[in-house]
């Protein structure tokens, strides 16, 4: 990005020029007045970015589903914060059985692995029933039009958990070995937050590798430049798009698992907020680019925990963690005035 | 089979229908305790908000407007059981029998106390209301129902703007409570906090509900004000957040010897939880309020709570023998469970201030139809004077304050079954 002087001054850019300037200062005299306060030690700054991180890795996996969906279909799909929840629910029944039969404990690797398989099969397979019934015969109308069936699928999958697995919310059993701290690299971490974070770098790097050294990745992306010679390529764009929908349902389910790793409870209503932050991320990170979601991810999570107090802490704000959301929004609101296609997007020509 | 089948449900409907009718005729003999006499006619048109007719045979028809479904309806859902406890007990109200409407009032979304108002009032056969759980959703549903004369009784509203006549939230004429003001349960927490816990610092969380900001800011207060000690932060967080470590990372950096949030279900559990992970709050003592006193908590984060020594405010359930001998026997009976919270005897008594007014203002006519005059019947129930109710004597104060229970401070114990129970340890109810 280049930047030079306006030809002319006019007035759209002269009031962006002046917003830019009003809010570098806002955020300087925020942060300076909070870190000269010495409110917080350092620690206590170090685990608030920590917890962004563990928090923001969990935004970015559900924001993947969004992006690659988007990649591929140029839509939103709006069921995918229902299909991180339908995972996190379905799995809820296996955790509950390990704890009580003390499996859990007797040997976490292997039951947290069934737990994940669980919930990451059941969101795939949300997902791809959803692209079949709701999505595949919208394929050609309208661009408002999956839109809508998106809201209205989301609305169908958590009411039908709702009246299925009931209203109240499960507390999923807690796992010993994942209780404590972890001493990493002499950063005292907490170990449900090692594991988000592991989960999600092994989960990243294996998609990085599919959509780039497989096959089927080579054929997503044609099918992502232009679906219509991808098919005259021999390409079997609906199995690729399927293929797509699944790649996003597992993601969903293990983001669906860490979640309720770290918050020990899961109910009908889970995916909601999630699913717009995660969707916000998606935005933030340049919709469709797949470094984009991880990186948005982690860029909201951060500022959501470390925000609040850092901009208005020193100012004596009352209790400034009430107003998490508006900060978090506000900045995607900026971040999109300045770069209208997110942190890593790059602009699309004619579209 | 299925002929077999029709004819059955052709027999239960005329079965039905025969009842119907020979309830009608025994219904209509005039009733010995029907209320003072007046012409009936000339006293509803002298009232601003009419009458509720019932014709003789008919029930009376009244509402709970209390929240009954999601995480928090273990509070609602107990008071409901009081209010049918007291349907039981009290049998025929001026020669009526009476129906109970629930209806759901919600608690986290102050809209949803509206909504259900705007159901209420659209059905003109309900005499009176009982609710709403939570605060928050009362502020928005009295408007609604004063504009239409419709009188409302909390259980378990506490915060103190809705009987404070200076706040935008007073609840008005037609409201009314039979909980404690919380300007009553933050001075006990904060009297407990400096005398028997003997804290000098605390913080407080609220989630910005009517109920938790005031009952931690009057915590605030008195801590500061009656025991010279130190308030470190007042946080707050939303409804329906999970991810509470940013702010419990704030409020532990200058390790508070008490945290107070008067919360309610999921997020009271969730901080619990996660104040675990943070080491700044690791030899804190954790006080929690009414808001988050049942079944919800007690499921979500109850073994961890006990094992924490964790602290709740609320009423002080020893309401004599009455009360352990006739009411709980029958609210089992009823809701075939314990108590599930802590207003259950509240809305005893809120449903049987109602029926009282009833049988004081109601009128009627020569067929029998029952008149029940709604500004009369406001009128009288928040002049209740020395009722001698479940919960205590009552006396309304002029600003619908009629509470009289003390407050206690429990903890999570198990009872004699081996269950986890909230157990007193703390009460304001002086010995005697």
């Amino acid at each position: 990005m280049r930047f030079r002087l306006p030809q002319r001054f006019n007035l759209v850019s002269t009031i962006l020029w002046g917003l830019r300037i009003v809010v570098a200062v806002l955020v300087l005299a925020g942060s300076w007045a909070t870190l000269s306060s010495g409110k917080l030690t350092p620690d206590a700054w170090r685990e608030l970015i920590v917890f962004g991180i563990a928090q923001g890795s969990v935004y970015g996996l559900i924001a993947l589903g969004y992006t690659l969906v988007y990649g591929v279909l140029f839509m939103i799909n709006f069921a995918h914060g229902d299909v991180f929840m339908t995972g996190a629910m379905t799995a809820f029944f296996v955790a509950r059985n390990f704890g009580e039969s003390g499996f859990i404990n007797a040997n976490p690797i292997v039951a947290l692995l069934i737990i994940f398989a669980v919930s990451m099969l059941t969101s795939m397979l949300v997902a791809i029933v959803l692209e079949r019934i709701a999505y595949r015969p919208l394929r050609r109308a309208p661009r408002l039009v999956p839109l809508i069936t998106a809201i209205g699928a989301s609305l169908f999958i958590s009411n039908s958990i709702r009246g299925i697995y009931g209203e109240q919310s499960q507390s999923y059993p807690s796992v010993t070995a994942l209780q404590g701290r972890l001493d990493l690299f002499g950063i005292p971490i907490l170990k449900t937050q090692a594991l988000v974070i592991a989960s999600a770098i092994v989960l990243m790097i294996a998609l990085v590798y599919f959509v780039e050294r497989t096959r089927t990745g080579r054929a997503m992306r044609a099918v992502s430049e232009d679906k219509d010679v991808a098919a005259l390529m021999g390409i079997n764009v609906d199995r690729i798009i399927v293929t797509t929908f699944a790649v996003g349902g597992l993601l969903a389910g293990a983001a669906g698992v860490l979640y309720a790793l770290v918050f020990n409870e899961v109910d009908w209503f889970m995916g909601f907020l999630p699913g717009i932050k995660a969707f916000t991320a998606a935005v933030l990170g340049g919709i469709g680019n797949i470094a984009g979601a991880m990186v948005g991810g982690l860029t909201l999570g951060v500022l959501e925990s470390v925000g609040p107090f850092l901009l208005l802490g020193g100012a004596n704000v009352p209790s400034p963690n009430q107003l998490r959301d508006v900060i978090a929004f506000t900045v995607l609101v900026l971040v999109l005035i300045f770069r209208p296609n997110g942190i890593l997007g790059r602009s699309e020509p004619g579209r | 089979m299925q002929r077999l089948f029709r004819l059955s449900a052709l027999l239960a409907a005329l079965l039905l229908i025969l009842a119907a009718c020979s309830s009608n005729t025994g219904g209509s003999s005039p009733s010995g305790s029907a209320a003072s006499s007046g012409d009936p006619t000339a006293v509803c048109a002298a009232d601003k908000f009419g009458c509720v007719k019932v014709a003789s045979g008919d029930k009376i028809e009244i509402a709970t407007a209390l929240t009954i479904t999601g995480s928090t309806s273990s509070l609602g859902l107990d008071s409901v059981t009081g209010v049918q406890v007291a349907i039981k007990d009290r049998g025929q109200v001026a020669g009526h029998d009476v129906d109970l409407k629930s209806t759901d009032a919600g608690c986290s979304n102050a809209q949803d106390g509206q909504t259900d108002a705007q159901s209420l009032v659209a059905d003109p056969q309900i005499v009176a209301v009982i609710g709403t759980s939570c605060s928050r959703t009362a502020v928005p549903a009295m408007p609604v129902l004063a504009a239409q004369g419709y009188l409302m009784i909390s259980p378990s509203n506490t915060a103190p703007s809705l009987t404070d006549p200076s706040s935008k939230d007073f609840g008005g004429p037609f409201y009314m409570r039979t909980a404690y003001n919380d300007k009553v349960q933050g001075a006990a927490v904060a009297k407990f906090a400096c005398e028997v816990l003997t804290v000098k610092t605390a913080a407080t969380i609220h989630d910005g509900s009517p109920y938790a900001q005031q009952l931690q800011q009057v915590f605030a207060d008195q801590f500061k004000s009656q025991c010279g000690g130190t308030i470190t932060a007042q946080e707050a967080i939303h409804v329906g957040d999970k991810d509470f470590h940013p702010v419990l990372t704030t409020i532990g950096a200058a390790k508070p010897e008490a945290l107070f949030f008067p919360i309610f279900d999921p997020e009271a559990p969730l901080i619990v939880q996660q104040s675990r992970d943070i080491p700044g709050l690791a030899n804190t003592k954790l006080i929690s309020a009414d808001g988050a006193k049942d079944d919800t908590f007690i499921s979500s984060a109850g073994p961890l709570a006990q094992s924490l020594g964790m602290y709740f405010s609320g009423p002080d359930l020893n309401f004599g023998s009455t009360y352990t001998d006739k009411f709980l026997p029958e609210y089992k009976q009823i809701a075939g469970k314990d108590p599930t919270s802590v207003y259950h005897a509240h809305a005893y008594d809120a449903a049987n201030i109602i029926f009282d007014a009833i049988e004081h203002v109601g009128l009627k006519d020569s067929s029998g139809t029952l008149y029940i005059p709604r500004t009369a019947l406001k009128d009288y129930a928040r002049g209740v004077k020395d009722y001698k109710g479940l919960t205590g004597t009552l006396t309304c104060d002029p600003n619908g304050d009629c509470g009289a229970s003390f407050v206690s401070i429990a903890q999570l114990k198990p009872d004699a079954s081996g269950k986890l129970a909230f157990q007193q340890v703390y009460t304001t109810r002086s010995a005697s």
